[in-house]
């Protein structure tokens, strides 16, 4: 009788970590953070053009739509969104703020002056710290943000459906 | 394309065999006869089918057939010969393949190493391989192909990942299979004679030659994995407590424990049980593992190609085998019923009970470690890494009682042991520990923990080696496996605590100096190589009187396009130093980072005499014979 | 005895010989516990990826600003997860993760008691 017991519980135990691996196997295990960062981060950050310190509080203060957009002239995706930012940065309900991320001063004026600017403001972040503020990893990522607070956040350089969608936000 | 063709059809034949053997095999269960030879013949004939499809896979890397998919994903014509035929088990059809050659061989071994025990129990063995080699077939021709054709055939191939581009690696696989995969035998064996209630002290001399084997080889397995992942992963550390290392653990663990037992059962008629679950457990987990890194289920360093399909097929055959398994021990096993009454407290039994008791909780830990976030995702979508701090807290505190018990159960006699004369056990404890005490004494490091913990090691490598001098021993592979295990633990505590390290940022012909050492950066050479373009940094290292040249170096490869870079590593009997470089973004300086780390030479070492412990046993046993 | 005197003297040799460690730094101890996002398997201690030089570089400013170590983990557990931290936290998430392993250590101690038990009477 004992026997049977513990038979039985071997079986639905097993049973049980069967359906948990089966269903792992759906499960796609690169990591995607599920933007835990609702509020956005303060921080503080030079000018690209001014050489002057910004706070954060004073660059998402007004009542619009606002993109962060985190890239760097050695970085060949960052080349390959960078048209759509141009084309996204010509609506007037939205303002692209840029970081640029750990990078040498001049390759990337080189970076703007060859590809164009669509960035309202660009900041520095040099050594890469005011990124890990934002939650980022890597770069180009892009953060969707209205009224203080992240809406949206795409990992990897952005396409046309995407800028169809932040389009669609921005309405 | 030939030997992709050959490879296929051998392999569709290959299966087939399986029809004849299964007909065979059943025939002769069933009469009187002695064991068929047939059955012998088809199960070398299924072997050979099989490395011929292997060998046709070889050739088709060697000759950079292209038209080959698998050849095509993993090769490219510039990669040396060595690699290139390496490459065929560095991947994940190959190394399927290669699942299946180590299958077949084995069955075919047990059959004719087999030749005076019972025919039925024989017969039974090949059976339950079978079943695994069928669903490795299976698996492989419906969903693995190392075959499949791709037209037009590509000028070239996607590369090897130059990282296992090692000498270490190239041969870490097959030998890490004999000892994975060869435990399938035990599991086969294992059902056969629970079926038939041949567990006996006579089956247990039978099966250790075959749990020794597999676990030797899974042994220096896992070493070279170590030490590819030391030399050529550029970190200095040798274990990480990755998946894919855990998953080569486990069925040590469960391989370890198990040969302790059958240590017992050669000697009194006990701890059957034990034998059976272990055995199935060992298996098991070999499969369980190859679900975990080939499914995609895990994220790892070093995983294969990710295919959930793959992985549900490996889910449901490895349930199936538990399934199947567990259905015999509960119908066939009958538990000795008057076995414990001769068990003394002190006595080797108990020691050995008191062994597995601790080995299942560390196989546990690593169990409930690896898969732990697997179930949590599943249940409540939360993601969270269970890395060393995890195995680390867990498993050293329990080190200390298992150090202790090892140094004392060999002392202890079988059935019961007397206490007396025994008191130079607890003063050789004693003076262990002092001896931690004054190493640890003046280093801030964690003292208390390191103190006991190197104690009790210390106190297993007196007594070990106490006991090769001292007493008149026949049982030298004990004694050495138990002394390398005292000295892995001490190697790598005094690694731990030792090891030093500086990063800094050099340019060319610069010099960074400290109280220990001083680094001068001489050049940097280009050199062009048959599949990279490497640029070489010479540096001199100058420490107290000694004086080295290091040259680490930064690697381009052609296919694919990656950069490594590759250490250089200066290694002493005391200490290894280890140096590598790497560019900075947008900078014209290089980072340096300089390691010194004591004792790895004698990490490597004590892992191959634990392994030679095994390999003497393996041995007397034939020279007994 | 005279071998035990002459280990003691080999060891105590050795222990003066081999230099001292660095003193393992709350810094280092931080860097090993954080996993490095964008490599496979690697702390952020043992990576040279870009992402791991700036992480370092942000635990140390927060290390200066005073923060302690749980306070360090609990700002980057808010931007990444959970993930990122190697050693799991305890929390109802993983009590099992962490007690599991114990009560099996127990359960295993219970059984063999329980025969010794059975054998005395």
């Amino acid at each position: 009788m004992r026997n049977k017991i513990v038979y039985f519980l071997l079986v639905v135990f097993f049973v049980f970590v069967f359906t948990i691996l089966y269903k792992g196997l759906s499960n796609p295990s690169l990591y995607k953070p599920n933007a835990s960062l609702k509020k956005i981060p303060e921080f503080t950050a030079e000018t690209f053009t001014k050489q002057e310190t910004l706070n954060s509080k004073y660059i998402f203060n007004q009542n619009k739509f606002y993109l962060l957009n985190i890239w760097a002239s050695w970085c060949v995706p960052c080349r390959d969104e960078h048209p759509l930012l141009i084309n996204l940065g010509k609506n007037n309900k939205i303002e692209i703020i840029g970081l640029n991320y750990k990078d040498n001063f001049k390759n990337a004026e080189k970076f703007i002056n060859d590809l164009g600017n669509p960035y309202s403001t660009i900041l520095l972040d040099r050594d890469g710290t005011k990124a890990i503020e934002w939650g980022a990893f890597g770069i180009p990522e892009t953060f969707l943000i209205y009224k203080n607070k992240i809406i949206k956040r795409y990992i990897g350089p952005l396409n046309s459906e995407l800028v169809d969608e932040i389009i669609n936000y921005i309405k | 394309m030939l030997y992709s063709s050959i490879g296929y059809y051998s392999l569709i034949l290959g299966l087939l065999i399986s029809l004849p053997i299964f007909f065979f095999s059943i025939k002769n269960y069933r009469n009187q006869e002695i064991l068929d030879y047939n059955i012998i013949t088809f199960s070398f004939v299924q072997l050979l089918l099989v490395v011929i499809s292997f060998l046709g896979l070889v050739f088709s890397f060697v000759h950079s057939d292209f038209s080959n998919e698998t050849v095509f994903n993993n090769s490219h014509s510039t990669k040396p010969l060595f690699y290139k035929i390496s490459g065929t088990w560095g991947n994940h059809e190959g190394s399927l393949l290669l699942w299946l050659v180590v299958l077949t061989l084995f069955i075919f071994l047990f059959l004719i190493w087999s030749k005076d025990l019972l025919k039925r129990y024989r017969i039974l063995t090949v059976l339950f391989q079978q079943i695994i080699i069928l669903g490795f077939f299976a698996f492989l021709i419906k969903s693995s192909s190392p075959f499949n054709y791709i037209f037009p055939t590509p000028q070239e191939g996607m590369g090897l990942n130059p990282i296992l581009q090692d000498p270490a690696l190239a041969i870490h696989p097959p030998i890490l299979y004999l000892g994975y995969v060869g435990s399938s035998i035990i599991f086969s064996s294992v059902l056969a004679a629970t079926t038939l209630n041949y567990i006996s002290r006579s089956w247990a001399i039978h099966i250790k030659s075959w749990v020794l084997s597999s676990w030797i080889f899974l042994t220096l397995g896992i070493l070279l994995g170590s030490i590819w992942a030391y030399y050529e992963l550029g970190w200095g550390g040798f274990w990480f407590w990755d998946p894919v290392e855990n998953v080569s653990l486990m069925p040590w663990l469960a391989l370890t424990t198990l040969l302790h037992c059958i240590l017992v059962l050669e000697k009194r008629d006990i701890l059957s049980s034990w034998i059976i679950i272990l055995s199935i457990s060992t298996f098991t987990l070999s499969m369980c593992g190859t679900f975990l890194v080939r499914s995609g289920i895990l994220n790892s360093v070093h995983t294969f190609a990710n295919d959930p399909e793959r992985g549900l097929f490996i889910l449901t055959f490895l349930f199936i085998l538990i399934f199947i398994s567990l259905l015999i021990f509960f119908v066939f096993h009958k538990s000795e019923k008057n076995s414990y009454n001769s068990f003394y407290l002190l006595s080797k039994e108990t020691a050995i009970l008191v062994n597995n008791w601790f080995m299942m909780y560390f196989l546990s830990v690593v169990l409930i470690g690896t898969v732990y976030p697997i179930f949590l995702d599943v249940i409540s979508s939360q993601k969270i890494s269970v890395g060393p701090p995890f195995y680390h807290k867990l498993i050293i505190p329990f080190l200390v009682p298992f150090l202790i018990f090892m140094a004392i159960g060999p002392q202890l006699k079988w059935i019961k042991a007397e206490l007396k004369g025994k008191l130079y056990l607890l003063v050789l404890f004693i003076i262990s520990l002092l001896i931690s005490f004054f190493i640890f004494k003046n280093l801030d490091a964690n003292f208390l923990v390191n103190t006991i913990l190197v104690g009790s090691a210390l106190y297993l490598f007196f007594i070990t080696i106490k006991d090769f001098f001292i007493k008149k021993f026949k049982n030298y592979s004990q004694n050495i496996a138990h002394f390398g295990f005292s000295l892995l633990i001490l190697s790598i505590i005094f690694n731990n605590i030792f090891s030093t390290e500086v990063i800094v940022n050099l340019k060319i012909g610069e010099t960074f100096q400290n109280n220990r050492f001083k680094i001068v950066f001489n050049d940097l050479k280009k050199i062009e190589e048959k599949n990279y373009i490497s640029f070489k940094g010479n540096f001199s290292i100058k420490e107290n009187n000694t004086d080295d040249q290091l040259e680490p170096e930064l690697r381009i490869y052609n296919q694919p396009n990656i950069i490594t870079s590759e250490a250089d590593i200066k290694t002493t009997f005391l200490s290894d130093k280890f140096i590598t470089i790497n560019t900075v973004q947008n900078e014209e300086y290089f980072n340096v980072r300089y390691q010194v780390k004591p004792f790895m030479f004698w990490i490597w070492t004590s892992v191959l005499l634990i392994s030679s412990g095994g390999l003497i046993s393996l041995f007397k046993k034939k020279y007994e014979k | 005895m005279k071998f035990l005197n002459f280990s003691i003297i080999i060891l105590i040799i050795f222990a003066v010989n081999l230099s001292k460690a660095d003193e393992i730094t709350l810094q280092n101890k931080i860097y090993k516990n954080l996993r490095c996002l964008i490599c496979q398997g690697q702390s952020v201690y043992d990576s040279d990826s870009e992402f791991a030089i700036s992480l370092k570089l942000v635990v140390k400013n927060k290390i200066n600003a005073g923060f302690n170590e749980d306070q360090i983990y609990e700002f980057l557990t808010e931007k990444y997860g959970e993930w990122i931290l190697y050693e799991p936290q305890l929390n109802k998430n993983t009590y099992f993760l962490w007690f599991l392993p114990l009560l099996i250590f127990l359960f295993g101690g219970a059984i063999i008691l329980k025969k010794f038990i059975n054998i005395k009477k």
